[in-house]
């Protein structure tokens, strides 16, 4: 699913945020990426969506590589993932529905599939009680529920998810927790960065950890580390 | 586990389809709910075509009326009294030789005087008795083919034998012309300036609303958007936007200028303002179409920075 040779990134700043990663993450996995604010966990997320590109080194994401890719492909790229952010990252004038409904009309679908599918991705997160709502009107958890089903309704291959607990309770945390687990054991890749030490911890998954834009560990059934 | 119908297979003509319907609905939604930026980009393109608009009338109006009093400026050529007809004849093939003389009119001190008598009315008794010693002399009249040849023709007229007089209201040619060059300059430059303003004004207030929802279009290329996806909406937004608020001005301006017309050919009936339709409608869909140009162009310029990946 992902495949990275060599990869390193310096941005025009001359901050080094990635030294030479080579990873891989088969499809199917769940993989947590861990390490201090700073290490470079953001932008080798940015980098497999592509909102960055590499400086040097090869990456390969579903079978494309990032480096050839032309901007226009981009968007295809994108529709094939599922975005999860700390920050929600909900339109506010957007009621549940139509927030989920918007990430569907981007690629065309029809007001009949929309409506066929989107209830059903609500019903999966929990919020089919709330689809009239606005954002504003939501707590943290269900927003973030939203978010999710906005990041799964067209099916994608892979989840990138950068701190989506930051702003959720312990509680409201493991709910959505496990409603990523549920979303793994249909297929999806997750990547999760997360700073979720208890979360880490208690789920076995493998865990990569990112120290001064290095890997300095990369375990299968991990822990976060001593360092919390 | 439902399998999501996200990414079922539909046909691509469904899929455009599908597309534009959500183009029309989002910029009519985006209209509505920010209906105060709205109000305002429309108020811009209203004000600003209003003064784009009349200033083009002004333009062709005062051209209108230039051309009309220089075509009407004649040069008279009083001629001695005493002069034999062969020498008259004459002087009328030497007068059609001077440079830019196109139309030569034979008035007799007879027909001077008729013309008189006619411009007194009913005080034309003032001037009995005056045909048997008629004081007013032979004279051509002469047209020039331009207004601008008048004073050139008149000096060369002056040097024919048997002359006694050249008229032509010396020095308010020359002061005529110069008004009408004046205005035809600063006319075409103060347009160029307005219709500039009016570009920028938009663009700006189109930045403004772009602006305030810079976030969603964030999320929008974070989902998958496609930059002309992002796009549409706002041009559409832009395009609805300045062809209403051109409609606006249209018909403001119509209905101001009709009755305006109405008003001067009551109140000042030697002045001939332009009213011939095809040009007030040249004038009118002209600024229609500037309202879309403008509306289109604004927001074109404002969402260039916002789209790069």
């Amino acid at each position: 699913m992902i495949q990275l040779y060599n990869v390193s990134k310096k941005y025009p700043n001359e901050v080094q945020a990635l030294n030479d990663i080579t990873l891989h993450i088969k499809k199917g996995e769940f993989v947590f990426l861990v390490g201090p604010s700073g290490a470079g966990k953001s932008t080798l997320t940015k980098l497999i969506c592509r909102e960055e590109l590499p400086s040097r080194g090869q990456a390969i994401v579903n079978g494309r590589s990032l480096l050839r890719m032309k901007n226009r492909e981009v968007p295809y790229l994108r529709r094939k993932m599922g975005m999860v952010y700390q920050d929600f990252r909900l339109i506010p004038n957007k009621t549940v529905f139509e927030n989920v409904a918007f990430a569907m009309e981007i690629t065309g679908a029809s007001r009949k599939e929309i409506k066929q599918a989107v209830p059903a991705v609500l019903r999966m997160v929990g919020m089919e009680t709330k689809i009239n709502m606005l954002p504003a009107q939501l707590s943290g958890g269900e927003q973030q529920r939203t978010a999710v089903a906005r990041a799964i309704v067209n099916n994608p291959v892979l989840i990138l998810a950068d701190e989506p607990t930051g702003n959720l309770d312990p509680d409201t945390s493991w709910e959505l927790m496990k409603l990523f687990m549920n979303i793994n054991r249909r297929g999806t890749t997750i990547l999760m960065s997360t700073h979720a030490w208890d979360i880490v911890d208690d789920m076995k998954k493998r865990v990569i950890k990112l120290e001064n834009g290095v890997i300095v560990r990369d375990e299968e059934s991990g822990v976060y580390g001593h360092d919390h | 586990m439902v399998l999501l119908s996200g990414t079922k297979k539909v046909g691509f003509t469904v899929m455009i389809i599908n597309t534009i319907i959500y183009y029309f609905r989002e910029a009519a939604t985006s209209l509505i709910r920010n209906a105060w930026l709205t109000v305002a980009s429309m108020g811009t393109i209203i004000i600003s075509l209003l003064i784009l608009g009349s200033s083009v009338l002004l333009v062709l109006n005062v051209r209108q009326i230039a051309s009309d009093l220089e075509s009407s400026l004649e040069i008279t050529v009083f001629m001695e009294d005493g002069l034999e007809q062969e020498r008259l004849d004459e002087l009328r093939e030497e007068i059609k030789f001077v440079p830019g003389v196109i139309v030569v009119n034979f008035i007799t001190k007879e027909q001077a005087l008729e013309n008189l008598k006619e411009s007194f009315g009913d005080k034309a008794d003032l001037l009995a008795g005056l045909e048997d010693d008629n004081p007013l002399p032979n004279s051509y009249t002469v047209k020039t083919r331009e207004a601008k040849l008048v004073p050139e023709a008149a000096r060369q007229l002056e040097k024919l034998e048997g002359v006694e007089q050249v008229r032509y209201g010396q020095g308010v040619v020359e002061k005529l012309l110069a008004l009408t060059h004046w205005v035809r300059i600063w006319g075409s430059l103060s347009l160029l300036v307005l219709g500039v303003a009016a570009v920028l004004l938009i663009a700006t207030t189109i930045r403004m609303s772009v602006f305030a929802r810079r976030r969603e279009i964030g999320i929008m290329k974070m989902l998958g958007a496609t930059n002309i996806f992002v796009r549409m909406p706002f041009m559409l937004e832009g395009m609805i936007i300045g062809l209403t608020g051109g409609l606006v001005a249209v018909l403001i301006i119509n209905f101001g200028y009709l009755s305006l017309l109405n008003k001067v050919m009551l109140a000042l009936p030697f002045i001939q303002l332009v009213d011939d339709p095809v040009s007030i409608y040249r004038v009118l869909g002209g600024l229609l179409g500037a309202g879309l140009v403008i509306g289109t162009l604004g927001s074109t310029i404002s969402l260039r920075r916002f789209l790069r990946v």
